[in-house]
């Protein structure tokens, strides 16, 4: 064998002499140990960073041809849809990606309630993640107002204005903001600055920070079971597999989905029926009238609902405020002992469950007008939301807990199940008459499986 | 080592020193960094007041200008609106205007200067959308209550037809009604007061 290095390898050693970049490979991909277990939810993390990266790229791309004046910007944008090469290819990957990132970022923070993600020693990584969430939404929304279209205006308007429900200083905190005493080309300009530069670099901080956060004290998993307890000889846990090539490839699946999903809105339906880009955006701004209808983009309802629900000012302000501080204070608030919800109590899985309804109800609500009915139905869900969280300490020391196993327990694949779905599917329609039996209905045994599935349902609810 | 105790307390009081005038520092150059965001001069300049003909201004009819990048609302209103006004006070929230911004010519149940013609901004207390013009009563999506007046599309706030607003919605005040006076009986200027003699 011929053991001089070549060339190339020459060149990566002098590099590796003078910069940990192995090390670095390695305490985080090749030698980073995640539970062997992760399941569909543990796709989006991610996905999430995948989009980031959707968005930088189109995000410059746009800036090239975008022009930051109220008198341009309007057509400037259009100009991108209609004139520049595949100039609408990449503004609706921007404007689709947004509408993502959010679709994404819900699973991402659902998985964390799921299994307890944000739990002891977790709870920084939880704070880095909502404040990744904040300023998520403050990118969404200051991009949202470069369209300069009618909805982009008097979005703006209204969340500039809900600064200055602030006792005292609101109004010149609004001002401030605005730098102007209308939603102007000052405050697009400066929305600009923000939405390009300023956001963006605290996204890539604040996610560095949630990488670092995690890998210091490594990755939950559905069993909310610590793989650090039981070791190898070699150190490794015996529950864990090296995150590259396992998981790696298996986010390349992940990605190859979503990509199914992404590619098809944006080629068959980049506004999404109005919800990812609304049809009142593709009318220029006009500061004289507000359209007859103004809702947020989609992701932002929910919080909208809550606003709405409140009849003042302040009050609403706080409301919709509260709704992202008490996700703040999640790891607190929940005192219950088990991490993962399948070995939590009947009583989380179903405060979690009416929880999801009122979030997608409260969202739905807030695309639709204001009717006396319509109110008093987010009033409740308003309320339901916060009770979620603030009777957390309350309700989850009522818990029965399961007993939690000590080693991580792995989901039968779909291949292993075979035989049991062939039993079921049997039962169905085999139909035994005497010694022989044929192929057909068998109501009894149809049954039989309905009671069965329901028992199983109401067990898992306990 | 020649000296084995090492006086500290310098070092403490350089370090002291040096973060006390370090802040100093920043806390002057935050001054020109947060100002700069505040509305430039050009900006602050651009108020100047509007005119507004109102002399083919019809009953019923509302007529919008645009002052500091404002809407300003001019309506003209009839006996029979001015009559249905003075009885809505129980349910408002403000009816004598006694939170509300107005200048003092206009701080009366009818919030206008001369009663028939009312001159407003545009734009909800609330977050500042712009109502609708909704002067008809009781229409079928707003229910038997509605007597005539703005509705705020976003959140739902209610304006009777002087700007007040209704009990048991967002908004917290009436409408604004911004500084105006008559040149002469059918042209307004908005923007500037009356002259107190």
């Amino acid at each position: 064998m011929n053991l001089k290095p070549t060339r190339l390898r020459m060149c990566g050693n002098w590099v590796l002499d003078r910069f940990p970049l192995a090390q670095v490979w390695n305490e985080h991909m090749a030698h980073y140990y995640a539970p062997k277990n992760f399941n569909f939810w543990y796709f989006f993390g991610s996905l999430a960073l995948l989009v980031l990266v959707n968005q930088f790229i189109t995000g410059i791309l746009l800036t090239m041809n975008y022009k930051p004046d109220a008198k341009f910007a309007f057509d400037s944008v259009e100009y991108i849809m209609r004139d520049v090469n595949w100039g609408w290819l990449v503004r609706y990957m921007h404007s689709t990606g947004a509408s993502a990132f959010f679709i994404v970022i819900y699973m991402h923070m659902f998985r964390g309630l799921l299994y307890g993600s944000f739990k002891q020693p977790r709870e920084l990584i939880w704070i880095f993640g909502m404040l990744l969430f904040v300023a998520l939404m403050a990118e969404a929304f200051m991009g949202y107002l470069l369209p300069w279209g009618q909805m982009s205006y008097w979005g703006a308007q209204v969340i500039i204005s809900l600064f200055s429900a602030i006792p005292v200083v609101g109004d010149d905190l609004a001002l401030w903001i605005r730098g102007d005493y209308v939603i102007s080309d000052a405050t697009l300009n400066r929305f600009f600055a923000f939405h390009v530069i300023a956001v963006p670099l605290v996204l890539v901080l604040l996610v560095f920070m949630h990488i670092v956060a995690l890998h210091e004290v490594g990755s939950n998993n559905p069993d909310g079971v610590d793989i650090k307890k039981s070791k190898d000889p070699w150190g490794h846990p015996t529950d864990g597999i090296p995150f590259h090539p396992y998981y790696t490839v298996k986010d390349v699946v992940g990605v190859a989905v979503f990509l199914i999903f992404f590619a098809t809105v944006i080629f068959y339906m980049p506004e999404m029926g109005g919800y990812f880009l609304e049809h009142a955006n593709f009318i220029p701004a006009d500061p004289m009238k507000t359209p007859e209808h103004i809702a947020p983009v989609w992701y932002f309802t929910p919080f909208y609902s809550i606003l709405r629900a409140i009849p003042d000012k302040f009050a609403g302000v706080i409301g919709m405020g509260g709704a992202i501080v008490v996700l703040f204070l999640l790891p607190w608030l929940d005192r219950g002992k088990v991490k993962s919800i399948r070995y939590r109590g009947g009583i989380y899985k179903k405060a979690l469950m009416l929880f999801v309804v009122s979030f997608i109800a409260l969202g739905y609500l807030g695309t639709q007008p204001v009717t006396p009915l319509a109110t008093v139905m987010a009033r409740i869900f308003t309320a339901y939301y916060f009770g979620f969280f603030l009777l957390m300490p309350i309700y989850t020391r009522w818990e029965k807990l399961k007993p939690v196993p000590n080693h991580i327990t792995m989901e039968p694949t779909l291949e292993e199940r075979i035989p049991e779905m062939k039993a079921v599917f049997d039962e169905v329609t085999l139909v035994t008459d005497g010694e022989n039996s044929k192929r057909g209905f068998n109501p009894t045994g149809a049954k039989n499986v309905l009671i069965r599935t329901a028992k199983n349902l109401k067990e898992s609810l306990d | 080592m020649i000296d084995e105790t090492v006086d500290k307390s310098k070092r403490q009081f350089l370090t002291t020193a040096l973060t006390v005038v370090g802040a100093v520092g920043t806390g002057y150059l935050a001054v020109p960094f947060l100002s700069q965001m505040q509305p430039s001069v050009k900006a602050m300049a651009a108020g100047a007041p509007v005119e507004v003909d109102i002399s083919k201004i019809e009953e019923g009819q509302l007529i919008r200008v645009a002052w500091r990048g404002k809407p300003v609302w001019v309506l003209q209103r009839s006996p029979e609106t001015l009559e249905t006004l003075k009885t809505l006070d129980g349910q408002l929230r403000d009816p004598q205007s006694n939170e509300s911004e107005q200048p003092a010519s206009s701080k009366n149940p009818a919030r206008s200067m001369k009663p028939e013609i009312f001159v407003a901004v545009g734009l909800c207390t609330h977050l500042g959308c712009s109502p609708t013009f909704r002067p008809e009563v009781a229409p079928h999506d707003l229910g038997a209550d509605w007597k005539g007046g703005f509705f705020c599309p976003c959140h739902g706030s209610w304006f009777d037809l002087a700007g007040r607003v209704y009990k048991g919605v967002p908004a917290p005040t009436n409408l604004e009604v911004p500084p105006y006076r008559y040149v002469t009986d059918s042209l307004i200027i908005v923007g500037e007061e009356e002259k107190t003699a």
